[in-house]
């Protein structure tokens, strides 16, 4: 069973675990993702890959608590285990020299869009980073992104940190001083992607999304992971997770990514109620979150 | 031994028959449908084969069990030989005594079966196999001095466990490599628990552990290491036995709505995840009021057998041929229709509407009737203008078949696939177009059965020894 090195809060409802698995590790590349079990009771979890400790053969993942799986992730303690980790699944995200590269990073998407940032520099871009949160506290990785960014543009919805506005903005406002764009990478929730992508589409800037739809298995047997691009239905798991954004259906995944919403929430309370509950206290007085919007 | 009664009596005995959890409760819950033979029954039974010299239900058998052999030893009440007897051939006779389609094999052929029934080889495999294990009476097998070699297995379905049962029996270091958290592929994500508890493919998978199996769980070939890497990392021979999964979709209007599975989805959610018991387990599943399974084979039978037990009002199969051309076993068929399970034969839908949540709630379907036939002899179903009609549900399974799974194709050079991905392999040694490697089971033949997958592990291992140990692979081709 994979060892949990360290699990940590780093922002309101926003946790880093750091997971031993050097095979994986040593295999994985910016863009793919892993999926983990708790428990041996525990749903398969798909999570992003934010971070590569290659000498260490740690794997870094971000979550935030939204559901049963994602609390009880809270509870594991340094030195623990979880289940199982499966990975690395899913393609690479494309990387070339395309001059100028935008990445955009919003909510807990600012972490898996770190290590494509480190990519695009390798490749010898100039990366630009905006990321955004809803405030400062949620705007973590700030370090990261300034490490490799060229330029580097945080924003907060309440204007306490940085820009106060959201990603696109400041990515219009690129665009329109005529900045030239070779690629921009998008990862965050789906309005935000969804904002990024209908924005790029206008000034016609290449688009890549990274899509986290609902899955289980990870190797295209199950199907649940589908997604329509360009009208096309394609398994995020296997083709993906990354597409070109001005293709995507983000109605569809939006509501397919809430197939499950009343279970989610039924399991959740069933949780909180028990007076057992081990979760951590930040995680026991939670809400869920109202929708963002963009 | 029970004495042997002459032939006349032997004739005149009616086949014994398992009895069955009844309809109405089994609805509700998620254990095996049928209760196995008894001690008693058994024995009957056993008395009915009339070990004819032929046999001819030894060549009805894909991997050719000496069924006259094992009925003898159940005859003279060494059950566990009998069991033993059939794992001469069989790796999985708890399985196969569940699973394989008897009808269409060794009790198709059956001498008895021209004029009277035939013998139920199936349940007398059922039960040896159930009453050694239950007994722990299965014995270690002599494993031979270590051979130094090391082989590769990627995939744990019925392909992959015959192979590495056969390969560390052999004296070789034998890794699975399976890519889901638990061994023994449909076995365990897609057959569900009431037609095989998966008790009994977890004690299949720990008995090769004692043998000296090695289990790497949650790893994907072709992800992790891919078969190159495998071989240079020093194993002498990799077996390929990754099935057939990658489901199909009809490619209609509305098929990404919530609330469309694809069967392998939808099984795996109860199965593997074990949804069915929401109690104890944390995967969600949608409990569908009024449930369409579309397809007509052993698949959609076991979704839909599900979805009854999940709790649906109205399970439909909908198939767009005739309950003739559907290719589930008679007993699924029969076992669905005791169930409630409703047909809508000859009835293909054509697309799917959504509610404002883009949930799922009606499809559109069109009456079909039978034309000219086609490719496989079938006859072709042809729409029926103007039949279209609506069917109110809040649940599609899709169970039209799986296709190929491509990933260790595209990472494996010089793989040789057919036109519809599936990897060639010599059919007397399972030897693909890359030295070293072999290949068996659905990932070959396209979706198929269990048994057809183990006898190609059997063959598969036969020749990875031959070619370990620097013989000539052909020279043990089976014949
Ligand atoms: C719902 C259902 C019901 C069925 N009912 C019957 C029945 O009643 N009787 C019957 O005889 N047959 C039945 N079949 C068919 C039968 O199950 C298959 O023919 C048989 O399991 C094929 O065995 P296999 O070993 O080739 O592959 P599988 O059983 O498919 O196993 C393949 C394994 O390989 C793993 N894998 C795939 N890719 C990789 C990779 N890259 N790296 C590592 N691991 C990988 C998979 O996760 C899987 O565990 C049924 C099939 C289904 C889906
Ligand atoms: S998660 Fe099952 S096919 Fe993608």
């Amino acid at each position: 069973m994979p060892k949990v090195i360290d699990n940590m809060q780093i922002g309101p409802m926003v946790w880093k675990m750091r997971v031993e698995v050097p095979h994986l590790v040593e295999k994985a590349k910016a863009g793919q993702f892993v999926i983990l079990r708790v428990n041996e009771e525990g749903e398969r979890v798909p999570m992003s890959i934010a971070g590569l400790d290659r000498e260490n053969g740690l794997l870094t993942i971000i979550y935030q608590v939204v559901g049963k799986t994602s609390g009880l992730m809270t509870t594991i303690e340094d030195g623990g285990e979880i289940a199982d980790c499966v990975g690395p699944l899913g393609v690479a995200s494309h990387v070339e020299k395309w001059g100028t590269t935008v990445v955009v990073g919003g909510g807990i998407g600012i972490a898996p869009v770190f290590p494509i940032a480190q990519a695009y520099k390798e490749a010898g871009n100039k990366v630009i980073s905006i990321i955004g949160a809803r405030n400062e506290e949620l705007l973590f990785y700030r370090d990261e992104h300034k490490s490799v960014a060229d330029e580097f543009y945080p924003c907060t919805d309440d204007g306490s940190f940085g820009h106060h506005g959201f990603v696109s903005d400041v990515l219009k406002k690129l665009m329109d001083d005529g900045v030239k764009i070779g690629m921009v990478m998008a990862i965050g929730p789906v309005p935000m992607m969804r904002v990024v992508a209908n924005l790029t589409k206008e000034y016609n800037v290449s688009t890549w999304v990274s899509l986290n739809p609902l899955m289980i298995d990870g190797t295209g047997m199950c199907g649940g992971c589908r997604v329509t691009i360009g009208g096309e239905t394609k398994f995020a798991c296997v083709d993906g997770p990354d597409f070109d954004g001005h293709q995507v259906d983000f109605d569809l995944l939006s509501a397919r990514l809430s197939a499950y919403r009343e279970q989610e929430q039924a399991a959740m309370k069933k949780m909180l109620d028990d007076p057992n509950c081990r979760l951590h206290e930040s995680v026991q007085n939670f809400k869920y979150p109202e929708p963002r919007k963009a | 031994m029970a004495e042997k009664l002459p032939a006349k009596e032997r004739m005149k005995i009616t086949r014994q028959e398992m009895s069955n959890q009844d309809p109405d409760e089994r609805k509700n819950n998620f254990d095996e449908v049928p209760f196995g033979f008894t001690e008693e029954t058994a024995l009957i039974e056993a008395q009915r084969c009339l070990e004819c010299p032929k046999a001819p239900c030894i060549k009805g058998c894909p991997v050719e069990v000496d069924i006259p052999g094992f009925i003898r030893l159940v005859l003279e009440k060494d059950f566990a030989g009998a069991a033993r007897k059939i794992k001469e051939t069989n790796a999985l006779p708890a399985v196969c005594g569940r699973v394989c389609p008897q009808e269409e094999q060794c009790e198709m052929v059956c001498v008895l079966s021209k004029k009277f029934k035939p013998v139920a080889v199936g349940h007398l495999e059922r039960f040896v196999a159930d009453y050694e294990r239950e007994n722990n009476l299965t014995e270690l097998p002599e494993i031979a001095p270590p051979t130094g070699r090391k082989v590769a297995v990627v995939g744990s379905g019925p392909a992959g466990l015959t192979v590495a049962g056969d390969l560390v029996k052999l004296g070789h270091k034998v890794t699975i490599f399976e890519a889901l958290h638990k061994p023994g592929g449909v076995l365990v994500y897609g057959i569900p628990e009431f037609r095989l508890p998966k008790k009994i493919v977890q004690a299949e998978c720990d008995f090769l552990a004692q043998m000296g199996v090695e289990f790497k769980n949650s790893t994907v070939v072709g992800k992790l290491d891919t078969i190159d890497e495998l071989l240079e990392m020093g194993y002498d021979s990799v077996f390929i036995g990754t099935g057939a999964g990658l489901p199909n979709f009809m490619g209609l209007e509305g098929e990404n709505l919530i609330g469309i599975y694809s069967a392998n989805e939808y099984l795996t959610r109860s199965n593997l995840m074990r949804a069915f018991d929401g109690d104890s387990y944390d995967t969600p599943i949608i409990h569908g009021k009024n449930v369409a399974v579309l397809g007509g084979g052993n698949t959609a039978m076991d979704a839909v057998r599900t979805a009854i037990r999940l709790g649906a009002e109205n399970a439909y199969i909908v198939y767009r041929r005739s309950e003739f051309e559907m290719p589930a076993r008679k007993e699924e068929i029969h076992h669905a229709m005791e169930e409630g399970v409703q047909f809508h034969l000859l009835t293909n839908p054509i697309k799917f509407i959504g509610d404002e949540n883009s949930k799922v709630k009606q499809m559109e379907c069109i009456k079909m009737e039978l034309g000219e036939p086609d490719d496989s002899g079938r006859r072709r179903p042809v729409p029926i203008a103007d039949s279209n009609f609506i069917l109110d549900i809040d649940l599609v399974v899709v169970a039209i078949g799986n296709s190929s799974n491509p990933l260790i194709p595209a990472t494996t050079p010089g793989l040789e696939c057919n036109r519809w991905g599936n990897i060639i392999a010599d059919e007397k040694t399972m030897l693909t177009s890359r030295k070293g490697v072999f290949a068996g089971g659905d990932i070959v033949t396209g979706g198929a059965t269990v048994i057809l997958a183990a006898g190609a592990g059997k063959v598969a291992a036969r020749a990875m020894h031959a070619y370990m140990m620097g013989k000539s692979v052909e020279e043990t081709a089976t014949t």
